[in-house]
């Protein structure tokens, strides 16, 4: 496998198992990015019954489907082979998407339509729990030994693309349905939000045709042949103690540092921006596209980086670094929008304001709006809010648009962070497939990268909420949950995994 | 030196597990009081379920470590 014919043929697999993951991702997200429009069609808060689906539809994907869906398709891959599982899973997750793209809203069709958003969306974290594993095992039981890290890091870099994609076609669709912005986004909220969903099965159906060309992946075929595949690829990644404490290891030393540092520096970046600082939501998400455009080869290097010096200390350091340089990161956030600072600034405008006022629960409120530009470029829209009877009013300060060399510095903020998740991620399909025997490895390597990032990952902003309405003082506190996770997984990993590479993945 | 640190540590990691889903049941019990509404309690059931098999495995991997398991 070392000679230049065979490494020319793993682009092929290394295209076509990419691009099939990047889009499974791109469907995961979309979901997630749209939550908001979603909620509004399927599940109104009025209705308590939608509203407990939708409680569901957003934790239940995430947390436990996901790793089921590792079970369930990870037996599958080491049972049937890998080539026919991760078809499988593209195509349950390429066909819920589009039809959540084409389900009638509950006005139209009343408690259908959440029943129906809540099944597809638990197909949609299934088929996620089988995708993956099934790519990473595929590409790395094709590359030669001394460049698996390289070759895999190729599927590291798909999760966060699809991220990048699912963002760029919401942010294009959103301003594409009209000339006029506000008509734009009013069109989408109504019925465009459909179209990322309706799009993926063009992107699905292109992946199939290559997908059905691949061949199987030579170790398995010859273990195949052999007769040496496992009858219960469950019992033996599971029930044997060899095996289950290297899952146990790969969850507690790897991926569940690694899952905490993918949200934070992907998710609860963008999160922490937009609510706590209070960006512009434009801003908030254009800062996250170009971190992760930027970043993204970071992948490809510490990947291939990790064929010379080990899969272990590149990983281990990028959760150091996490541990180190989150709340200073953070901490930059919050100053560079506190408003206060503004006060130094030159006010360029200040537009009329708008005077609200209602009655909720019988209390008068008024409430101003007026939105202030200042002459470097920035702007905030101020909201004063008078309780009839009461002497304090309520400031907040929303919406806050960036200079442009704030807004650049935002980017390179993020873009460190990504840089971590490019350490913690590029090189861990690699260092997963070394630690698993073939007739396990489907199985034994999905679930603890699933819990590891379905979970501890998927866990980060709830948590980080959590830890903010405990603690009001503290705006950086929802950050202690993904460096305590990190830190616990550093010593593990640092202490009980070893930092061999080039391991043989024949047996 | 370091296997010695890898086998005592199992301890850590042992109690590590019960003590993770005590502070878990102990702030969902809060969280609920708080906001006793459908939502938040199947959002917290969801957490505890789920968190349940990773702390034994945790408890697992500490007994592991203290077995010398890591060191062979």
């Amino acid at each position: 496998m070392s000679n230049s014919k065979p490494e020319k043929g793993i682009w092929k697999i290394i295209g076509a198992s990419s691009l099939g993951t990047l889009i499974e991702w791109y469907d995961f997200y979309i979901f997630g990015s749209l939550a908001t429009v979603i909620a509004s069609q399927f599940f109104p808060q009025t209705n308590p019954t939608a509203a407990l689906l939708s409680t569901l539809a957003t934790f239940a994907a995430g947390f436990i489907v996901r790793p089921f869906g590792a079970l369930v398709f990870g037996r599958l891959g080491d049972l049937v082979g890998r080539k026919y599982t991760f078809l499988l899973t593209l195509i349950l997750m390429g066909g819920s998407t589009f039809a959540i793209g084409l389900v009638p809203s509950y006005e139209s069709i009343g408690f259908a339509a959440p029943v129906i958003i809540l099944v597809l969306r638990l197909i949609q974290g299934l088929a996620l729990g089988g995708e993956y594993g099934g790519a990473a095992t595929y590409v790395a039981e094709h590359a030669p030994p001394h460049r698996r890290g390289f070759f895999t890091s190729w599927i590291q870099t798909t999760a966060t693309l699809g991220l990048f994609v699912s963002l760029g076609v919401i942010l294009l669709v959103r301003h594409g349905l009209d000339s006029d912005v506000n008509r734009s986004i009013e069109k989408f909220n109504e019925w465009g939000w459909r179209i990322p969903f309706l799009v993926s099965i063009l992107l699905v159906g292109v992946s199939i045709y290559i997908r059905l060309k691949m061949n199987e992946s030579p170790l398995f075929a010859k273990l195949k042949s052999e007769g040496k595949v496992s009858s219960n690829p469950l019992k033996e990644s599971f029930a044997h103690k060899t095996n289950l404490k290297m899952v146990l290891l790969a969850l507690f030393g790897a991926t569940m540092g690694q899952g905490v540092v993918w949200y934070t520096g992907q998710f609860y970046a963008q999160s922490f921006i937009e609510t706590v600082c209070k960006v512009d939501f434009e801003q908030s998400r254009t800062i996250l596209i170009w971190a992760i455009l930027f970043a993204t080869p970071f992948f490809v290097v510490f990947g291939s980086w990790s064929d010379k010096v080990g899969r272990k200390w590149i990983m281990m350091g990028g959760m150091l670094l996490a541990i180190i340089f989150y709340r200073p990161i953070y901490q930059q956030f919050l100053t560079e929008t506190n408003t206060s600072a503004y006060q130094t600034k030159q006010l360029a405008a200040e537009s009329d304001a708008l005077v609200l006022a209602e009655t909720i629960n019988g209390k008068e409120i008024t409430t101003t709006t007026v939105v202030k530009t200042f002459t470097d470029g920035s702007s905030y829209t101020e909201k004063t809010i008078q309780r009839a009877g009461e002497n304090n009013s309520t400031v907040l300060q929303l919406d806050k648009k960036l200079t442009t060399g704030v807004y650049w510095k935002f980017v390179f903020l993020v873009f460190i962070q990504v840089i971590f998740v490019t350490m913690v991620y590029g090189p861990i399909a690699a260092f997963l497939v070394e630690m698993f025997p073939t007739k396990i490895r489907y199985t034994s390597m999905s679930l603890p990268y699933h819990i590891g990032n379905g979970v501890f990952g998927g866990l980060t902003p709830f948590i980080a909420l959590l830890l903010t309405t405990i603690n009001t003082d503290d705006k950086l506190v929802g950050l202690s949950y993904p460096i305590a996770i990190s830190l616990v997984c550093l010593v593990i990993g640092v202490l009980y995994v070893s930092n061999k590479t080039n391991t043989d993945v024949h047996e | 030196m370091i296997n010695l640190l890898k086998k005592w540590l199992g301890w850590v990691w042992m109690l590590l597990g019960p003590l993770s889903i005590y502070y878990l049941a102990k702030t969902a019990a809060a969280e609920i009081a708080r906001h006793p509404v459908t939502d938040t309690k199947i959002q917290w059931a969801v957490f505890i379920l789920v968190a349940l098999p990773i702390a034994a495995g945790l408890v697992i991997f500490g007994w592991y470590a203290w077995k010398e398991e890591y060191n062979k």
